[in-house]
């Protein structure tokens, strides 16, 4: 196994485990597809890096923050839905990345380039990637609560907007990194494809976020080491181990 | 005697600047089991929302004693939880509760322990609005604030909770403020209710005493006829 290989297994891991246990929350406030657009916004940020040579994660992460901040302050501004408020400020973001990405090198920042990835960014993918884990795992009822009723949340005593931002904050750091697994076009799939085959297999909440981030995990492993096999891309086969997963877990639907 | 728990003076709330509750007065002793009776539209939510903090209203609002406060929604149904891989025992622990509470409350209302390992999601309807009976029991509420709790279930259901609901507001020295459109459930659970109507009559008092024929109509905006035994 080479030096590259391990840092892209260690990259995509770290990235897809916390992306699925994220995903997990996303699901049950029925904001996974929220990661599409999210990733889209990170379209911009990944054609800077494209253009001046830096890593993708790094270029998107800016474009990912501003723009979730936008929805978190237009949310409370408007109390229109956070899946519409995303769908205005991504399609601002894909609009910004078309005026100059440059098309003939659009492909990493479209389906994600795992297979380059550098130490530096392995580790920052490492640290970021356990941090938000650790985060989410502590937030992890509390978040919960707020999504299955805001009000009793705020009975309870739970400051709901800082919930709200933790969960966002989250969201934009997974999907800045998730920019270097799969791509801008994919994002939504790292968190939704492990936590909907969790749901399949799931009877407690704790079951559902460990067989997520392990359905996750093993996605990332499976496709990042086939890529290396085939030459396919990386983020393309890591998407479609986690639908072969998702496939599996069908018939065991607790539905 | 019992002591005043809540003072509610010249209490005002708007919404997109039409006024939904203006001038309200009215005052909740301690124990008392207040029903906020009224049609749809007449601002019983407006008013639950507000004086538990949810929603900017005008006036005076004063706590004589700090509360507990335990809150059942009515928006908290079976569907919140539907889809979600959630036990009766996850659904307790998102409010971090400890085991042995959480068993108590549950056969407090009547569910057996083994309703823990299975999913909220999934019990039947009269079983799922018990255990929202419990979970909001379990951190030792002093006041408990109700919206349509029963709802979502049928007459029976309903009634079962409610005579639930009442042994344990003697058992446990509540004070409950109850929302409902339902004049049933004023005449057979009430010490007092608190009526409002979308044409700003209002009334509170002993229920026998306040909800006359004449101030029903009044209400309602149209006859309506209730026997009482």
């Amino acid at each position: 196994m080479t030096y590259q290989l391990v840092l892209s297994l260690v990259s995509g891991v770290f990235i897809a485990g916390s992306a699925a246990y994220l995903g997990t929350l996303m699901l049950s406030r029925k904001m996974a597809v929220v990661a599409g657009p999210l990733g889209h916004l990170a379209l911009p940020g990944a054609a800077l890096a494209l253009v001046y040579g830096f890593s993708l994660s790094l270029g998107a992460f800016p474009f990912v923050v501003v723009g979730i901040l936008l929805i978190w302050l237009l949310e409370i501004r408007t109390k229109l839905q956070m899946e519409a408020l995303t769908a205005i400020v991504f399609a601002t973001g894909v609009g910004i990345a078309f005026l100059f990405l440059p098309i003939d090198k659009a492909e990493a920042a479209l389906i994600g380039d795992i297979s380059k990835v550098g130490f530096y960014e392995t580790l920052a993918a490492t640290i970021l990637g356990a941090a938000v884990f650790v985060v989410v795992n502590r937030c992890y009822s509390q978040i919960m609560l707020v999504s299955i009723h805001e009000d009793v949340a705020r009975t309870e005593g739970l400051n709901v907007k800082f919930y709200n931002l933790v969960y966002l904050l989250a969201i934009a750091i997974i999907v800045a990194l998730g920019v270097d697994l799969v791509g801008g076009l994919m994002t939504a799939a790292l968190v939704a494809i492990p936590a909907a085959a969790a749901r399949n297999v799931s009877r407690t909440l704790a079951q559902y976020g460990l067989t997520s981030g392990a359905f996750g995990i093993s996605s990332a492993i499976v496709g990042i080491l086939t890529s290396a096999v085939t030459r396919f891309p990386a983020g393309p086969l890591v998407i479609l181990a986690s639908a072969v997963i998702f496939a599996i877990t069908i018939p065991m639907s607790k539905v | 005697m019992s002591e005043i728990l809540l003072e509610v003076k010249n209490f005002n709330v708007t919404m997109d600047g039409s006024p939904v509750l203006s001038g309200l007065n009215f005052s909740v002793e301690e124990g008392e089991f207040l029903t906020i009776l009224g049609p749809n539209g007449s601002g019983k939510t407006v008013l639950t929302k507000a004086l538990l903090g949810l929603m900017p209203y005008e006036g005076e609002l004063r706590w004589h004693m700090k509360p507990r406060i335990g809150y059942l929604p009515q928006g908290l149904n079976q569907m919140s939880v539907r889809d979600l891989p959630l036990t009766v025992k996850d659904f307790f622990a998102l409010k971090k509760l400890n085991p042995r509470e959480i068993s108590k409350c549950l056969s407090d209302v009547g569910l057996a322990g083994n309703v823990l390992s299975k999913r909220a999601g999934y019990l039947s309807g009269g079983e799922f609005q018990r255990m929202l009976v419990a979970w909001v029991l379990a951190p030792h509420p002093n006041v408990l604030f109700l919206d349509e709790p029963t709802t979502a279930i049928d007459v029976a259901g309903g009634e079962t909770i409610y005579s639930l609901l009442r042994d344990i507001w003697r058992e446990q020295k509540l004070t409950i403020l109850n929302v409902t459109h339902d004049l049933n459930i004023v005449f057979a659970h009430s010490t007092h209710v608190l009526c409002l109507s979308r044409f700003g009559h209002r009334c509170y008092g002993v229920p026998k005493e306040v909800l006359t024929p004449d101030m029903l109509n009044e209400i309602y905006g149209a006859t309506v006829n209730f026997y009482t035994h």
